[in-house]
């Protein structure tokens, strides 16, 4: 878990970052990565990610603050110079070169013999099971066999941070599922300090040891994904990341982890406050859907309950998915797993729906 | 492409019409040339095609003005002053057509508008101008009637043309690859050597052989600049029509065509070789 201490491997210490001289496009940045850690920088774009990430390999300069890599300030060393391997977007194979010449590359700069150079390409090779494809062009390689390439390249010369730049975009599904398993796997069993770049929330959950999520030149939030799922500190977050519902309203009355919310349409329910820190306050009260539960045998005691109309049914397969309309909210989500004893509502039925008030979150109204 | 079954005696009529346009333009640009060739190997001092060769009488064929030509000490100097200056003048101007056309296509690069009309104005500005505009240039720099002068003149004649080549194949360059070479560890020298090079060189031969045929055929500006010691061959055909007609121009201007032929096939083939390497055809 990381903290924004310098002691960190990668550490960014108040970094900005501004093109034109005015705007910032990065600001105020704080994030320290420990040793061995995989850390996904999330957003959509424009939020500042890759302007991070770019930073980091040099290929920006900060404006201001410092980016240190053990220890050390970087900002003055010019990328090559950093010793920082890196995936792109679109790969970034040379053409010209074979799988193999591309991996040599990294060794013959750096000055190795040809008898390592060999070793250290058949290893990376099979590390990423393309053993077989030294002599192949990469333009002979499918997209999948291209981004294996890549990886073994940015790893043949043994860094100690990878950074990846939203690298697995331009695959299916299937293949970036796969990948995406591969990948931290991969990272995982050599100890190396990865820094992932994506705009896919389920990329980042399923990969990161941490998410640090962006949006407007800030890190919104920095947790686990578990954290930053279920523990989402403001409604940018609680938005950005799964499916959520939100219920608009009023903060009534604060008591200790409990806030009393009057919902615009004169409801009022119990949610935890996160951060509204006062009555009066206009707040954003977000309910994951598949915390949200219609079938009374599931409902704790505790539960806050509402009326919900029934607008539409939509079965999924493995989960039903009911679209409510709840205080004034046609949007409101509940998802439920197809389990035997699971009701299928009609339409246009009135039925009873609750939630625990630690699942309900009173968030910031957003601006 | 074959007629259609469905075509009208209109269609028909415009079909063949088209067909005859597009030979005649072809012999219109041909012909001057292609009748050079046999008249290069006249037996006699004359332009023109005698009995003897009409009929085909192996009397009236012979190298004699390919002999004249290779003997000739003024001609064998005028070779010598083109290859000299033309190989001279490619060198220079492919670097710094290359670097230029490097430069320009950076982002971040500022008035590429101006400076990209400015580096190419040589090639539009009529050359009689810019001939005479260098001529008086450099009688200042004392550098008129030299071979420096020559090559310097040449240089600014060809490098457009290594702009433009350069130019067009940096429009598909990935820039993310010089990127990825600097995460490797490359040095910007080594990455331009080991990356952009091998990628961009297509364009940079076929701007080198367009500066080379520029310089190698080029006269106004030799007119000018040149003194009796820079005489390339061009300059040495002119005198050749002016002073003593003799057919042995038509012998320089056999070979110039064959030079010509054989540099337009090397671009046409590295063309392809460059479209092959970018993927854009499976080998």
């Amino acid at each position: 878990m990381s903290d924004s201490g310098t002691d960190g491997f990668v550490v960014f210490d108040r970094v900005q970052k501004s093109y034109d001289g005015e705007t910032l496009v990065v600001k105020d940045l704080n994030l320290s990565i420990a040793k061995g850690e995989f850390l996904t920088m999330l957003g959509p774009s424009g939020s500042g990610k890759t302007t991070c990430l770019m930073m980091l390999a040099g290929f920006e300069t900060a404006t201001h603050g410092e980016i240190l890599l053990d220890r050390k300030p970087i900002n003055n060393i010019p990328p090559h110079k950093r010793g920082i391997g890196m995936v792109f977007q679109n790969y970034a194979l040379f053409p010209h070169m074979t799988v193999g010449e591309n991996l040599s590359f990294p060794l013959e700069v750096r000055g190795m013999g040809k008898s390592v150079r060999e070793q250290k390409i058949k290893r990376a090779l099979d590390m990423v099971q393309m053993g077989a494809f030294a002599n192949r062009r990469p333009a002979q390689l499918s997209g999948g066999q291209q981004q294996r390439i890549a990886l073994a390249r940015a790893l043949v010369f043994e860094p100690e941070v990878v950074l990846m730049d939203e690298p697995l975009g331009a695959l299916d599904k299937q293949l970036r599922e796969h990948m995406q398993f591969e990948i931290t796997h991969l990272a995982h069993s050599l100890g190396i300090t990865t820094v992932y770049v994506t705009h896919d929330q389920t990329e980042a959950l399923t990969m990161s040891d941490n998410v640090a999520v962006f949006d407007d030149g800030r890190i919104q939030q920095l947790a686990p994904p578990d954290v930053l799922y279920e523990e989402p500190q403001n409604s940018f977050v609680a938005q950005f990341i799964g499916e959520n519902n939100t219920l608009d309203g009023v903060v009534k009355e604060i008591k200790g982890d409990t806030a009393l919310v009057e919902l615009d349409t004169g409801e009022v329910i119990d949610a935890r406050p996160v951060n509204v820190t006062r009555a009066g306050e206009r707040t954003r009260v977000s309910i994951r859907p598949e915390r949200v539960e219609s079938n009374k045998d599931r409902l704790h005691e505790d539960a806050h309950t509402v009326k919900a109309e029934v607008m539409e049914f939509i079965y999924m397969g493995d989960v039903f998915r009911t679209r409510l309309k709840v205080a004034g909210n046609e949007n409101f989500i509940m998802k439920s797993r197809n389990a035997p004893d699971q009701v299928r509502h009609k339409p246009g039925s009135v039925i009873e729906i609750g939630w625990m008030p630690k699942d309900c979150r009173a968030l910031d109204m957003p601006a | 492409m074959a007629l259609p079954a469905y075509a009208t005696t209109k269609d028909k009529v415009w079909y063949y019409t088209f067909r005859v346009i597009c030979y005649a333009i072809f012999f219109f640009l041909m012909a001057p040339i292609l009748v050079m060739i046999p008249l290069s190997f006249n037996a006699q001092p004359y332009f023109s095609f005698t009995r003897e060769m009409l009929t085909f009488s192996p009397d009236g064929y012979s190298i004699r003005w390919y002999q004249d030509f290779l003997t000739s000490p003024s001609w064998l100097r005028s070779i010598q002053n083109s290859f000299m200056i033309g190989i001279a003048s490619t060198a220079l101007a492919t670097t710094l057509g290359t670097l230029a056309a490097l430069g320009l296509s950076r982002s971040e690069m500022p008035f590429k508008g101006i400076i990209m009309a400015l580096l190419i104005s040589p090639m539009i500005v009529p050359l009689i101008i810019s001939a005479a505009g260098m001529f008086f240039f450099f009688s200042q720099l004392n550098i008129a009637q030299t071979y420096l002068g020559v090559i310097l003149a040449h240089t600014a004649l060809g490098t457009p043309f290594v702009i433009i080549t350069v130019t067009a194949t940096l429009v598909g360059f990935d820039h993310s690859l010089t990127r990825a070479a600097a995460s490797l560890g490359a040095t910007p020298t080594t990455t331009f050597f080991k990356v952009t090079m091998p990628l961009i060189l297509p364009g940079v031969i076929s701007g080198a052989l367009f500066a080379f045929i520029t310089s190698f055929d080029e006269i106004v500006i030799v007119l000018f600049v040149a003194g009796p010691e820079q005489r390339t061959i061009p300059r040495e055909m002119w005198s050749g029509i002016r002073e003593d007609i003799s057919p042995t121009i038509l012998a320089v201007a056999t070979l110039m065509v064959l030079i010509s032929t054989l540099l337009l096939v090397t671009i046409e083939l590295l063309r392809r070789r460059s479209e092959r390497i970018r993927g854009v055809t499976p080998s």
